[in-house]
């Protein structure tokens, strides 16, 4: 598998095969102003912003409990910042109404933590029912549409069995398959690699990537899985659980070398503490707020 | 980057979803085309046009297009010179095309596709495996019937077990060294008895008011409507109010208590009891036994009480009897033995609507279309249990002469 490709590497076609002219790599996909989350009066995350940049994988990273997965859900639609924009390619996402956000949701891959497969239908069932519901193709095609996101992420065999009849490691790739179904502009993974074994946890990254480069698709993974954040973010946020506001932006190979913060610097090394020496103001290139 | 599955901003609205839209074209301006063209090194595969989902590019690869090539060191290979937008259905036309090239012993060169379409196909296998029948088995008639009096004897000994264990159980309680947390008993008895209260009494109200209503215009035709005392008092304390209430149990609490066991089964929980060593007979059977069936006797009472009172207000706007006489004639008219007979069955209704829920519930599946059946399961059993069990009671009443 190729080491991650930055995503301007257009990939240059001798054939110049498809004529289409390509969104400029770099563009902002999502941008994500002053959002502050809570849950009643319990402040979970406040003042987070960074822009998603076309065709990247930004990492969402931080301890247990920091609001991770929170932030994701605000995201794509599960749950309301307190205050603060999500603009998808300009538009205010929570300012629209519920019907602009389904359509905007389209646009988006899920893949949850679990796989969160729906148990009453077999594998091929949970990756039809977007493409039955959401398209108007005649039911063979969406056969095959199924054989193919199955083939994708090797699960072509599982098509007729039922989530309970298969591992935990298929059901995350039959989600994968499932949150690829509609083509995604945006594909979000919340814990790609938790609960798998460090060789599937690889065949994953390995997925994600090409993916990516397949589908052109831009990836926001929540994780705090260190060897697959290095392997294939190019881009991140660290959020603290303690002050509640991230407290660096950057890759996170980037973050391990440079940055001088010591709770980042702890995750970053798998530190069992955080060490003593006090925060270096001015050392990190993409410190924000600390 | 390349875009891919359908290029350029919004791959996915437009390569499956853009058929949603009224009026949308549905054709390109290049329809998809493709043919097989003979070489010195094998043959090509010649693609031009748009290859989208939506633009009918969803074409399977024809298997005998190869027909008889067939070459050890030659290669399919894919001349996409003349290739415009492409999204999903163009890999799935390829997929279809390396299969086939595979099949015919030739390799498949695909080299000369946007490299976006290249990774994706390196993903497909060229031999899918295929795909996984779970063994389901249609057993005929005997086998069917076999099996069900087996599950249906087993069951019976199981349920059995339960109720001596919790027996047990609940004598160790007593004795203070039972598992059994008083907390979760206590919470178990306010969820059978006082939050049942309203329901029970709603139901057992009404059905003596039909009772009364019913009794009273077929009694007046004999001129012996006094007796509408005597009817709503012994069905509703010997048959009525027993049974309403247990089924009004066996829908409330049974279906709780087999959702929430077995909810507990998909999240493991049943298995950290087990490997802490604390019995699940005593730590989930036990207070739910007890509080459905310490609380279910109580219930039928106050339900027998709210029946009577029912008959008693209808009564009282249709006949001509004082609020004292309809109560003197209703004591004098059900004798104790009613109610201890609807009491004793009330014990035994509660005992098996929780015993059977409890084991629905341990026995289902751990996804959460499983715990749905199980609770369904519970109430059927439940209420198909106390009807059949009325009826035994029915007859070993009429034997004893009760």
């Amino acid at each position: 598998m190729a080491a991650p490709t930055p995503p301007s590497a257009g990939p240059a076609n001798p054939q110049g095969a498809p004529t289409q002219t390509t969104p400029p790599a770099g563009e902002t996909l999502i941008a994500v102003r002053d959002v502050t989350l809570a849950f009643g009066e319990k402040v979970i995350q406040r003042n987070v912003s960074f822009d998603l940049k076309r065709g990247s994988i930004f990492a969402v990273m931080g301890g247990s409990g920091c609001g991770k997965s929170t932030l994701l859900k605000s995201m794509i639609g599960l749950l309301r910042p307190t205050t603060g924009q999500i603009m998808v390619e300009g538009e205010d996402y929570w300012a629209q109404d519920e019907q602009r956000r389904t359509e905007l949701n389209h646009r988006f891959g899920v893949l949850f933590q679990s796989g969160a497969l729906w148990s009453s239908m077999t594998v091929g069932e949970n990756v039809a029912l977007p493409l039955e519901m959401f398209t108007t193709e005649p039911p063979d095609v969406i056969r095959r549409l199924v054989e193919l996101k199955l083939g994708f992420v090797g699960m072509e065999q599982a098509i007729d069995l039922y989530p309970s009849e298969i591992s935990g490691g298929m059901r995350k790739r039959a989600g994968l398959a499932r949150a690829i179904a509609l083509d995604p502009d945006i594909l979000f993974f919340d814990e790609p690699s938790a609960g798998l074994d460090p060789m599937s946890s690889a065949r994953l990254d390995d997925l994600i990537l090409t993916l990516r480069d397949g589908l052109g698709a831009t990836i926001v993974i929540v994780s705090h899985e260190l060897p697959s954040l290095f392997a294939i973010a190019d881009d991140g946020i660290f959020l603290d659980a303690v002050t509640h506001t991230p407290i660096a932006h950057g890759a996170p190979r980037t973050l391990r070398e440079t940055c001088a913060i010591p709770e980042v610097t702890a995750f970053m090394n798998r530190l069992s503490s955080i060490p003593s020496s006090g925060p270096a103001p001015g050392q990190t290139p993409g410190k924000t707020e600390g | 980057m390349s875009p891919v599955l359908l290029p350029p901003a919004r791959p996915a609205l437009r390569a499956t979803c853009g058929a949603l839209r009224p009026g949308a074209p549905t054709m390109p301006a290049e329809a998809p085309a493709w043919s097989v063209q003979p070489g010195a090194q094998g043959p090509s595969l010649v693609l031009s046009g748009s290859w989208t989902v939506r633009g009918g590019g969803m074409t399977p690869f024809g298997a005998d297009a190869l027909g008889n090539e067939q070459g050890h060191g030659h290669a399919l290979r894919v001349d996409a010179a003349g290739l415009k937008d492409w999204d999903s259905a163009l890999i799935s036309f390829l997929w279809g095309a390396k299969q086939a090239a595979a099949h015919a012993g030739l390799d498949f060169d695909g080299t000369a596709l946007p490299a976006p379409a290249q990774r994706l196909l390196a993903l497909l296998p060229p031999n899918p495996a295929q795909s996984a029948h779970p063994e389901r088995h249609h057993p005929n008639i005997l086998e069917r019937t076999g099996e069900a009096t087996l599950v249906g004897l087993e069951e019976t000994g199981i349920l059995s077990e339960m109720a001596l264990q919790s027996t047990r159980g609940a004598l160790l309680a007593l004795r203070g060294r039972g598992f059994m947390r008083p907390k979760d008993l206590l919470s178990d008895i306010w969820n059978a008895g006082p939050s049942a209260l309203l329901i029970v009494g709603v139901v057992n109200f009404l059905l003596g008011a039909i009772l009364a209503f019913v009794g009273l215009i077929e009694l007046r035709r004999f001129a012996a409507e006094i007796y509408v005392t005597n009817l709503v008092g012994i069905a509703c304390a010997r048959e009525i109010s027993a049974i309403m209430t247990a089924i009004i149990m066996a829908g409330r609490t049974g279906g709780a208590y087999a959702a929430r066991i077995s909810t507990m089964l998909g999240n493991e929980e049943l298995d950290a009891l087990q490997v802490f060593g604390i019995p699940i007979s005593s730590y989930i059977l036990l207070p739910s036994v007890v509080s459905l069936s310490l609380m279910m006797p109580l219930l039928y009472l106050y339900g027998t009480l709210i029946g009577i009172i029912g008959g008693f207000v209808v009564a009282m706007t249709m006949m001509d009897v004082s609020p004292i006489g309809y109560w003197i004639s209703t004591f004098d008219g059900v004798e104790l033995k009613e109610f201890v007979f609807g009491f004793i069955k009330s014990f035994f209704f509660a005992s098996f609507i929780a015993l059977a829920a409890c084991r629905v519930g341990l026995k289902a599946g751990r996804s959460a279309a499983d715990v749905g059946i199980a609770a369904t399961r519970a109430v059927v059993i439940g209420i198909v249990g106390i009807i059949a069990m009325d009826a035994v009671f029915a007859v070993l009443a009429n034997a004893l002469g009760i």
